[in-house]
């Protein structure tokens, strides 16, 4: 049964008397596929912080692998670069997430408990973790004392960063959302691999030309990543990718791609030479990435809103259990 | 507010174990819809023991319901759908239906609560904690019912406790208390799905074919309800999933993917510094 159908052709649970064919949203007669139109989930209460946070929070674990990386190859300016683009991005993470609260002053209430079946729970206390490794190691890199913890903090942040990059999508993964949970496992991807693309054009705007290859050329690898990604998730949803294609959630996530492609084509090409063509490319691979997640975090919206995205997967997944039994 | 667990396994019977000698029996809902007239004391009752903030829809144009659907303040919600159960023909039929929250055996919204403030009680049944709340919101879409919200004034999630002040007090929910035809019924979780059970033979045998009980099966995908359902349609009819499920079952398959991914990631940070500065 496609998607697109709203009305439905059984012989019980029809409209109301002489109903014209009923479209969705409130005030829409039932037609045996929704409660007059209602939306079945709740729409999740997140604002704009939460896809910032999703590009901070991401960017900043991925840079200080590219910083601890750098110290380990000997590219000391790329390095210190790395991790001022580490730690402002940190930095500015927790007011975003403690923001969006309900109840703001009670932020620290995440820290009663750690519980490994909520992602939230979990990623509180990585971004706390991997907040502290990056304020020691940023210490270390800029003042010159205490050397070997400044390494052991960039080493953990490193580590802490990966699972800082991509706890996110687990955490809208686990939800009723039809678009997030159906993407579960195409997402990790897509958010780390937008993490990295963030990350290296951060570095790339950061760092002198002469030293920041091993940024733009993270920049290119965590873009292509990115577009990989998107598309097998694209192709996992099928028909539950139209939020993702509709709508100002669609438009955005179509600029997505097409910033990625520039981005990367201009830090490729001309970039290679011109500082300011790196750094334009650089520009608009961000934007990419900041495209990429609220294009995602949108189209959960609008599929949680109507209820066909909740019911029909879920009416096949239902007639499925009861062939097979 | 001293103590830091770290909660492993947070379904219904789990959780009650944990309470040792202060167990309970497990309490829930039977709601029969079929002997629902619709008059919404249920709603009433709720929102005057609760002292549930006043939320008048006004005139929805869905029939006799305005109040829409559960919330941050509605914990009771009846449901009124018109039908033609015979098409072509001039018979006519009304569903009413009175939702709550499910109360489930693997509570969604208990699972994702990262401060602990959702809480399995010794009934069994789940209940936030409005003094631990911290309003971020991570319960509001992980319900596969859309129960549980956000009041927006309060900035709190806030849920049917199916009343756990009067439970610890051995007297019933307000809800079935006020219920005129017993369509809601209290009581132990087991004894209400046997008799649930019955009651759907009953139909059945009387004609009503598409009677069947919605939650009272613990193969479903959030193990069952504590709040269960008599329907006569569909459940998505009455704006019910009809499939719902604990997407926490599969969190370790996400995470998997998740280490997976930062695998790759950590790759093409490796792989990007072959090649030098520049």
């Amino acid at each position: 049964m496609s998607f697109l159908q709203t009305t439905r052709s059984a012989s019980r649970g029809g409209g109301a008397p002489g109903a014209a064919s009923p479209t969705s949203g409130p005030g829409v007669p039932p037609d045996g596929n929704s409660y007059y139109g209602h939306s079945i989930i709740k729409e999740p209460t997140w604002t704009w912080e939460i896809p910032v946070y999703f590009v901070t929070g991401g960017v900043s674990g991925i840079s200080s692998g590219l910083s601890f990386a750098a110290r380990l190859s000997g590219n000391e300016t790329l390095a210190r670069r790395a991790q001022l683009a580490a730690f402002a991005t940190i930095a500015i993470s927790p007011p975003l997430l403690i923001s969006d609260l309900g109840r703001p002053e009670r932020f620290y209430n995440m820290f009663r408990v750690l519980k490994l079946s909520s992602p939230m729970s979990v990623g509180s206390w990585v971004l706390a973790a991997t907040g502290g490794a990056t304020t020691l190691a940023t210490l270390g890199t800029f003042t010159g004392r205490l050397p070997r913890l400044s390494l052991v903090g960039s080493a953990a942040a490193a580590v802490l960063g990966l699972p800082l990059s991509t706890y996110t999508a687990v955490l809208i993964a686990n939800t009723s959302v039809p678009v997030w949970h159906e993407a579960r496992h195409q997402l990790p991807f897509v958010f780390g691999a937008s993490s990295s693309a963030g990350a290296g054009a951060l570095s790339t705007l950061l760092a002198p030309h002469a030293v920041s290859g091993p940024a733009r050329r993270l920049a290119i690898i965590g873009t292509a990543l990115e577009v990989v990604s998107t598309v097998a998730m694209e192709r996992h949803l099928g028909e539950l990718a139209e939020p993702l294609r509709k709508g100002n959630a669609g438009r955005v996530f179509w600029a997505a791609k097409l910033l990625a492609g520039a981005g990367v084509v201009t830090i490729a090409t001309v970039g290679r030479r011109s500082p300011a063509a790196a750094r334009l490319g650089a520009v608009l691979v961000l934007g990419s990435s900041m495209a990429t997640r609220w294009s995602v975090f949108r189209a959960g919206f609008e599929s949680a809103r109507d209820p066909k995205y909740t019911v029909e997967p879920q009416r096949r997944r239902r007639e499925a259990s009861a062939a097979s039994k | 507010m001293t103590y830091t667990v770290i909660e492993l396994d947070t379904s219904a019977s789990a959780a009650q174990a944990t309470y040792g000698p202060e167990a309970k029996p497990r309490m829930g809902f039977f709601t029969d819809t079929s002997i629902c007239i619709g008059c919404k004391a249920c709603e009433v009752a709720c929102k005057e023991w609760n002292q549930v903030p006043e939320d008048v829809l006004g005139f929805t144009g869905e029939s006799y319901d305005n109040s829409g659907a559960l919330g941050a303040d509605r914990w009771r919600h009846v449901a009124f759908i018109e039908q033609q159960p015979v098409q072509d023909s001039d018979s006519f039929r009304w569903l009413m239906s009175s939702d709550v929250c499910k109360h489930c055996t693997e509570a969604a919204c208990l699972d994702v609560c990262p401060t602990g403030a959702l809480f399995r009680t010794e009934f069994g049944t789940v209940v936030v904690q409005e003094d631990v709340c911290n309003g971020c919101g991570y319960c509001v879409p992980a319900c596969p019912f859309g129960v549980i919200e956000r009041r927006q004034e309060d900035g709190r999630a806030w849920k049917c406790t199916l009343c756990y002040d009067r439970l610890k007090d051995d007297r019933q929910p307000a809800c079935a208390q006020a219920c005129p035809t017993q369509s809601i019924q209290f009581g132990e979780h087991e004894e209400l799905r046997q008799r649930a059970r019955d009651r759907v033979e009953v139909l059945r045998a009387q004609g009503l074919l598409d009677a069947r009980l919605y939650g009272e099966d613990p193969g479903d995908g959030v193990g069952g309800f504590g709040a269960f359902f008599l329907l006569l349609d569909e459940p998505e009819v009455y704006g019910l999933p009809p499939d719902p499920q604990d997407t926490t079952r599969d969190v370790g398959g996400m995470w998997r993917s998740a280490a997976l991914a930062g695998a790759a990631v950590a790759g093409a940070v490796a792989v990007s510094f072959i090649g030098g500065r520049r």
